[in-house]
């Protein structure tokens, strides 16, 4: 909403205010003012002149040669507006003015002839072409005759105002009018707004009876329809101050009918539609829903196919205009319409805002209509626009109203007490203060013994419970004048749940094996969503998705991660290494979506070596180290494996494992199958991905303390030549299964293949430690259990003992 | 020559000898020379058989007091010796100090998430509990249990991403609100939670929007819960995170879901309330929405609103963090860049 300061003094006394000290009070009161924006302020030399002669330059298509008197002096000044003519009164920038972009005016020679000044167009004075009047888009803006030679040019194109530019939340759908911030202005200044009578002088022969009757099919849909005749109307344009008016409230002008009905809007919020009265081809206007699949033509010619959830005009027979949306073709003003029947009346919103919405017609008017209409005012805004129109346009009003009107009081009684007041807002207001507030509102009231009750007017119809009234009150007290504290309540511990604790923990882990944080899109493509899926489900496409990239939740982060480290490789980071926690998605029926919360890692890049000649090497065991230090933060009850997964989408089938708790898989690690590595221009990548649900839901041990030995312990070393084939995991398990009960660690030392070792063998070295806790162990004691594991060894896997 | 000379010479040439030896290897050569079971000296004493039992005395105390003193000068060089050597050492093994330190890489939380823990600490320390939820919604939690039913023009305040007629990615955490609200009980204390999370609104990416970005949802409802204690609240979490120095106010506003309802402006960190580019000229800057929860919000979740109140606030941790760090590109939070990312793994002036 934009409000031209000028119009608002036309209702309130602003001498002790500024445009800038109101917009505070507005925005603090809870209009928020977005900009405060001064037409033309900074152009100076801008005047009034008269063109005295004009005569068309020889060897140009366009130009004209004019002498133009700008009071003081006569000017010579070339122009191209194609509307220039001797007579006219204009807008002069004098030598010296600097228009938008900086343009600086200077004196010039065109074709040889001497230019000081130009004559200048509003689109040249920064005017937007959203609201330039028709009739001034081609050329010069031409001024009333009337307009003093030598002026100052500001006042006559409405350059001398401040407009303050609202962004209103829908509830303050009342300030969508100029009379609706008035009020608004009047409780912030403690002022009664003054608004002139709207008189109408009516033609005292025939009554609106012999030429319309109303009715409504449900009253429910149009509480309110009223529609007043206006015969013999001349459609000119408008004069200048009303189309100023328009162009402050960035509405174009286009002619005297189309200009009425937006100025009362303005005024009132009351959106009004004019029909030529003689195309409605009927003495009667009947409003009702659309019939399924019924066909209309909107006046900008296009047929719309309609529901019944549009509410039409007809002319009892067929449709003449789209309820508060948009006129119809058949019914459209002309210039050869003599009798205009004005239409002010009240939809229900929820109508207008689906038939706005669904055709794509949102305008001024239907944004009112759904947000709300004070239905005190439909006659005062009918009576506005028959009386402009009369008065403007020279035509005659035809004496009454046709109306349907279907409310009763109008005016809405709110209750509350002054304990509830003080207990909502945490004050200590008296009944006086409150009176007093009421009072400022314009709400009658009547307070007594802590009892409020306040009559709200109509102009204020978001307010209706209790809760709104204190709203208004606490507002209008001030809501920095409130005091601050603190709730006091019975204390309650605030704690992390164990799944936040471990979600902190795992972030602190992550952090330390130094990967960086990220937060990626959850909206990706259907392939990205499914491929790095730790299970594969059915995905979860949106029904309304903006761009091809953005249609389906994800339903792992590892694809999220890749796309990162691709735009990291791209931007010349050579390290890469990055985790993120998220939800990811899966459709179980129409009604039911699942989702997880997942942990994801990927590293990626050239490590670099520092100046020692050492580097961390980026590698699946790097990666698998990462998942390890994760999990190793958690005395899982059930073993922990990896097994290697040769058919993982997107992985390298040769090097990544599934990793399960037992029989249950919680995620994999790996590297990225070198195909998609390219397709994503990276270099070896590799990632990992685990569910924190189930590691979270897997069953773990309490930690308990165990003493320390106090006992030697004895480490035996055992050096294998072992199938490549057969894995550590196998011959770990089989070491631990044989080991004994005094068997305390294995640890892997060595791994070797290749020179001087047989052709698919590998040579792999463990250190067992062994230790009693009871006593020390005996020298044969260790040899046996050792002897037992090497046997067991050499009986599961073949191997031989080095 | 007789034995006394001989030890006093053999004395005299072995203190010069040790005195001018200048390694450890020629101390300890030395000492088996002289002191040592086939040495000059037992040599000498094994010759004491053959004196006079009246010298015996005499010349064995000498050779005593020749041995104590040899092996004293002995013991008295080596460490001498050894003191060089390790000075020696010492001075060899020096390094240039100002070369790099061996370092290991460190990651940090996305800075988003710096901002989150920060307010979930706070909150926790004031007695609040963190809750999650799902990112799909019904239609029916994201908007009608939260007072904004079909149709109702506050719908046009965010375009919504739908997966079907009745789900949609939830557009603001309020979506928390009707089942924690619900699923309070209230006869075992206030309900007094914090729900952080992702959202998603239907907006083309540019430098101020973005279809995904995150809220912290707060949600007190108690019996004699004050706007009062909204407010001091809001600026008690508005000071801890853009510093004590900044001050606060309060605007009327409107959210479906709150009545009263009020947004918090911090006065601008930039020109300090004078007024420049980043607070539009203003001197504030909005940085989050609240109010007292909407009877009808508390009714649809079984809490009698006569006898409860609560208030709720919503703040977006992403603006957070744009306005802490002066951050000119939201896109920035979601496309990873390492560069930007660890910019925030050093903790600055607080």
């Amino acid at each position: 909403m934009l409000v031209s300061y000028n119009w608002l003094k036309e209702y309130l006394d602003l001498s002790d205010t500024t445009p800038e000290a109101l917009a505070e009070e507005f925005t603090l009161g809870g209009l928020e003012v977005e900009t405060i924006q001064y037409l033309g302020k900074e152009i100076d030399h801008l005047v009034v002149g008269e063109v005295l002669t004009c005569e068309p330059l020889e060897d140009s298509d366009h130009l004209h040669k004019t002498s133009v008197d700008v009071g003081t002096e006569t000017l010579p000044i070339v122009c191209g507006a194609p509307n220039i003519a001797a007579g006219q009164k204009v807008i002069v920038a004098k030598v010296g003015a600097v228009l938008p972009g900086d343009f600086k005016i200077k004196k010039a020679k065109l074709m040889g002839e001497a230019s000081e000044g130009m004559i200048v167009s509003l689109d040249e004075l920064g005017f937007p072409d959203s609201i330039i009047p028709k009739h001034a888009e081609d050329g010069i803006y031409i001024l009333a005759d009337d307009a003093q030679v030598g002026e100052a040019a500001h006042s006559y194109i409405g350059l001398d105002d401040a407009i303050i530019e609202f962004d209103l939340t829908p509830n303050r759908a009342d300030a969508l009018s100029m009379r609706g911030v008035a009020y608004e202005a009047a409780t912030l200044l403690d002022q009664a707004p003054a608004f002139d009578e709207i008189k109408v002088a009516e033609d005292a022969e025939g009554s609106v009876e012999d030429y319309v009757s109303i009715e409504v099919e449900d009253a429910e849909d149009t509480p309110v329809y009223k529609m007043r005749l206006v015969k013999d109307v001349t459609i000119g344009d408008s004069p200048m101050w009303m189309q100023h008016k328009l162009m402050h409230a960035g509405i174009r002008p286009i002619d005297l009918v189309v200009d009425i009905t937006n100025y009362v809007m303005l005024e009132f919020g009351q959106p009004l539609h004019a029909f030529d009265y003689e195309k409605l081809a009927s003495d009667k206007i009947y409003v009702r829903r659309a019939s399924e699949g019924e066909l209309f033509t909107t006046l900008d010619d296009v047929e719309r196919k309609l529901n019944p959830d549009n509410l039409v005009i007809t002319n009892g027979e067929k449709p003449v205009a789209l309820a508060g949306v948009m006129g119809g073709a058949n019914s459209q003003i002309t210039d050869d319409t003599k009798t205009i029947a004005i239409e002010a009346a009240v939809f229900n919103p929820v109508l207008i805002r689906r038939t706005a919405s669904r055709l794509n017609l949102r305008s001024e008017a239907s944004s009112r209509y759904e947000k709300g209409i004070n239905i005190a005012t439909v006659q005062d805004a009918v009576d506005l626009a028959a009386h402009l129109m009369s008065e403007l346009g020279g035509g005659t009003v035809v004496s009454g109203t046709a109306e349907s009107l279907n409310v009763g009081i109008l005016e809405t009684t709110v209750s509350t007490t002054t304990e509830k007041v003080n207990r909502l807002i945490g004050t200590s207001l008296t009944d006086e203060e409150i009176v007093s507030i009421l009072d400022r509102l314009g709400f009658g009231n009547e307070v007594q013994n802590g009892k409020i009750e306040a009559t709200i007017p109509p102009r204020r119809w978001d307010i209706t419970l209790q809760e709104d009234l204190i709203e208004e009150i606490a507002r209008i007290y001030g809501y920095n004048n409130i005091p601050v504290t603190l709730p006091v309540t019975e204390s309650t511990p605030g704690e992390l749940t164990p799944k936040q604790k471990m979600t902190r923990k795992i972030r602190k882990l992550l952090e330390g094996n130094g990967l960086q944080e990220a937060v990626s899109y959850s909206l990706t493509t259907p392939e990205k969503a499914g491929k790095y899926a730790i299970v594969k489900g059915e995905l979860t496409p949106l029904k309304n998705p903006m761009s091809e990239e953005r249609v389906t939740l994800t339903q792992n982060l590892v694809s999220g991660l890749v796309d990162d480290a691709t735009y990291n490789q791209a931007h010349q980071v050579s390290e890469i290494g990055l985790y993120e926690m998220g939800h990811v998605f899966y459709k179980e029926s129409d009604e039911q979506f699942n989702e997880y919360n997942h942990v994801a890692g990927l590293i990626t890049g050239n490590s670099s070596k520092n100046w020692l000649g050492e580097e961390e090497p980026i590698d699946f065991y790097t990666i698998k180290g990462v998942v390890e230090t994760i999990l190793s933060a958690y005395s899982f009850t059930e073993k922990m494996t990896y097994q290697l997964a040769t058919t993982r989408d997107g992985m390298h089938p040769g090097r990544t494992a599934d990793v399960y708790i037992g029989n249950e898989i919680i995620g994999f690690v790996g590297q990225l199958h070198p195909t998609e590595a390219k397709n994503s221009d990276l270099a070896d990548t590799f990632v990992f991905e685990l569910s924190l649900d189930k590691m979270m839901d897997a069953p773990k041990t309490t930690v308990e303390y165990t003493a320390l030995n106090r006992y030697p312990g004895s480490s035996r070393d055992i050096a294998l030549l072992v199938d490549e084939t057969v894995t550590h995991q196998e011959l770990e398990q089989v070491i631990s299964e044989n080991g004994g009960r005094h068997l305390q660690d294995t640890h892997l030392f060595d791994l070797y293949a290749g020179e001087n070792i047989e052709d698919g063998k590998k040579s792999v070295a463990y250190s067992l430690y062994y230790a009693n806790p009871n006593a020390t162990l005996k020298e044969e004691e260790v040899n046996e259990a050792f002897e037992n594991v090497k046997q067991a060894l050499v009986e599961a896997f073949n191997v031989e003992i080095r | 020559m007789d034995l006394k000379t001989k030890l006093n010479e053999l004395a005299e040439s072995s203190v010069n000898a040790i005195e001018n030896s200048e390694t450890l290897k020629e101390v300890e050569a030395l000492r088996v020379q002289l002191l040592g079971k086939k040495g000059e000296l037992t040599d000498l004493l094994k010759m004491m058989k053959d004196l006079d039992k009246s010298e015996r005395p005499v010349i064995g105390k000498l050779a005593n007091e020749i041995r104590d003193n040899l092996t004293t000068r002995i013991a008295d060089k080596k460490e001498e010796l050894e003191q060089e050597a390790l000075n020696q050492q010492l001075i060899e093994e020096t390094i240039d100090v100002t070369l790099p330190g061996r370092t290991y890489k460190k990651g940090q939380t996305h800075v988003i998430h710096q901002v989150m823990e920060e307010m979930e600490d706070l909150f926790l320390g004031m007695g609040y509990n963190i809750v999650g939820g799902t990112e799909i919604v019904s239609d029916y939690l994201n908007f009608e249990r939260v007072n904004v039913p079909q149709d109702h023009p506050a719908r046009d305040m965010q375009d919504s991403f739908y997966i079907n007629d009745h789900f949609l990615l939830r557009t603001q955490t309020s979506a928390v609100q009707p089942l924690v609200i619900e699923a309070h009980d209230f006869s075992k204390g206030p309900l007094k939670v914090i729900s952080p999370g992702k959202v998603y609104r239907r907006d083309s990416d540019d430098a101020t929007h973005s279809h995904q970005f995150h809220q912290i949802e707060g949600i007190v409802v108690d019996e004699n819960i004050t706007m009062a204690d909204l407010m001091g609240t809001l600026e008690l979490m508005s000071k801890k995170i853009f510093g004590t120095d900044r001050k606060v106010r309060f605007r009327p506003s409107y959210f479906p879901f709150t009545e009263p309802s009020v947004e918090v402006d911090v006065s601008c960190f930039n020109c300090d309330g004078a007024g420049c580019n980043i607070c539009k000229q203003s001197g504030w800057i909005e940085i989050l929405g609240a109010g007292m929860i909407h009877p009808n919000v508390l009714d649809m979740s079984n809490v009698d609103s006569i006898k409860y109140s609560g208030f709720a606030f919503g703040v977006g941790p992403d603006r957070m963090a744009m306005l802490k760090y002066g951050v000119d590109d939201i896109r920035h939070f979601y496309l990873n860049d390492q560069r930007f990312l660890s910019q925030f793994s050093v903790k600055g002036d607080e």
